[in-house]
């Protein structure tokens, strides 16, 4: 089976994991408001694993503290390929107003490859959906550059 | 041997459409749920989707499991369940098609009992052989879950035995075709009725706890273990655990349709279908049947799952061990003295 066959599939049932990567649950409790009737994310397939190895989408939040660098990183070995990583809110993304501060790593793209980044703070449910439609536009744009390959 | 021939077929038939059918009635379940909560919910083929998904991701076998039992557990739950349906759902069709097979009587109550145990015993073993102290958990939870569901569900079978000893005379009281075709409400005074509604309502608990829904998931709680048992699983095997448990769960929505409501049309009515010469009582029948197994599904497990709350594995023991087995010995003890008192 090629690659865009592959990621056709995979978008219509999206499981997330979520991991707090160092967050003050700001953006945490955004991403359940996503998953409330109001915004009703489970109608487009998606659903939050209580395990990374069930998981296609790593939703990160935080910006990522020295301490849970290693962690984050041997979370993200364990989600099967193929697999995507969104950095929800504006501390994973940028480091947020922590720049300068000795305790944190961050951001996120120093240490696992990110597709999308989701900025606010912390983001409205709307945005985070659109988050995950910009991930299904990656995917879409990765299965036109495939089908155009070969 | 022609016969055996044509009931090899039909159990083939019957898993291919028992698959088929059981990841349909999930997807109906979660869209049941999304309406009762005011969500528009996935499409109904949302568990093929899901499935198709995992077919294709990576399959990762961790390191420091028990490789082959890790490999083997999902094979063996699926391959239990889809005999367990079979098991359960033949003999039932045979019935409601009037014909006669070596097939019949061999769809044992006891067998049953016996079967449904093995899809639970090769997640535990697949939990402890994960090598995850999540799913270790997992496993010790669901133990404690199969021990103390079995004595519920073995007085609920008892007493429905001990009822067909009576009405039918004392042939094949465990066989399922008996159980069908003397429902367990015929000649009942209201005093087996009230019984027969406290048997419903213990075999209604005990529904979720063998599927292991909400409010007994407790061996794969998702928020609090991490998935328990499924912790390790990926890809392939998480699928094949997906279809063993929608397998499971129709067949035991089955089981309980016939055990309790097993009347078909011509039972109902009293007529048959005859279109252009032809009988189609039995398609009828079939279709009754998937109806009466989607109520059965809808509220007995979407509607227990929206309304309540995971219970911690102590309660959930003690509901089954004291509450239900009290509540099931005392139906059975009111169908077994409904003709004594009503004779007087």
């Amino acid at each position: 089976m090629n690659t865009a066959k592959m990621l056709k599939k995979m978008s219509r049932s999206l499981w997330a994991f979520h991991i707090n990567a160092g967050s003050c649950n700001a953006c945490d409790i955004e991403i359940l408001a996503t998953l409330t009737p109001r915004y009703d994310a489970e109608r487009f397939g998606i659903k939050l694993v209580g395990t990374p190895r069930h998981a296609d989408i790593l939703l990160v939040t935080g910006t990522l503290t020295e301490k849970i660098r290693e962690n984050v990183l041997r979370v993200y070995h364990q989600v099967p390929d193929p697999k995507l990583v969104v950095v929800v809110g504006g501390c994973g993304s940028t480091k947020g107003v922590f720049q300068e501060s000795y305790a944190m790593a961050g951001p996120v793209d120093t240490c696992i490859p990110v597709d999308v980044y989701i900025p606010g703070c912390p983001p409205r449910p709307e945005a985070i959906i659109y988050g995950v439609v910009k991930a299904w536009l990656k995917i879409e744009s990765l299965e036109k550059d495939n089908a155009a390959a070969s | 041997m022609r016969e055996l021939l044509i009931v090899i077929a039909f159990s083939l038939g019957l898993l291919v459409l028992g698959i088929f059918l059981g990841l349909f009635i999930r997807g109906i379940d979660r869209k049941f749920a999304a309406y009762f909560q005011s969500r528009v919910g996935p499409p109904l083929l949302q568990p093929f989707y899901d499935l198709e998904k995992l077919m294709i991701k990576q399959t990762i076998i961790p390191e420091n499991s028990v490789s082959w039992i890790f490999r083997g557990a999902p094979v063996l739950a699926l391959a239990s369940t889809s005999v367990l349906l079979i098991y359960v759902v033949l003999p039932y069709l045979y019935y409601l098609h009037g014909s006669s097979g070596p097939f019949l009587t061999a769809g044992d109550l006891i067998v049953i009992l016996y079967l449904l145990m093995i899809p639970a015993i090769s997640l535990i073993a697949g939990g402890f052989a994960s090598g995850s102290p999540y799913a270790t958990v997992g496993a010790q939870r669901e133990v404690v879950i199969l021990m103390s569901v079995e004595v519920p569900l073995a007085i609920v079978v008892i007493a429905v035995a001990w009822k067909m000893s009576q009405a039918a005379g004392g042939a094949h009281p465990f066989s399922l075709l008996t159980v069908a075709s003397n429902p367990i409400w015929t000649g009942m005074g209201p005093m087996g009725i009230l019984g027969g509604g406290l048997l419903v309502l213990t075999l209604m608990a005990v529904v979720p706890a063998e599927t292991g829904k909400v409010p007994f998931d407790q061996a794969e709680a998702e928020t609090e273990i991490a998935e328990g048992l499924l912790a390790e699983y990926s890809g392939k095997y998480l699928a094949l655990y997906g279809l063993a448990d929608a397998v499971k769960s129709l067949a035991f929505t089955a089981l309980f349709v016939v055990l309790f409501f097993p009347h078909g049309f011509t039972d109902l009515t009293g007529f048959r279908i005859v279109i252009a010469g032809g009988d189609y009582t039995f398609a009828l029948d079939i279709l009754l049947f998937i109806v009466k197994v989607i109520i059965v599904y809808t509220v007995a497990i979407t509607a227990v799952r929206v309304a309540m709350a995971r219970l911690k594995i102590s309660q959930a023991a003690k509901l089954f061990l004291i509450t239900l087995s009290m509540l099931s010995i005392a139906g059975y003890l009111l169908i077994y003295l409904d003709p004594r008192i009503s004779g007087l």
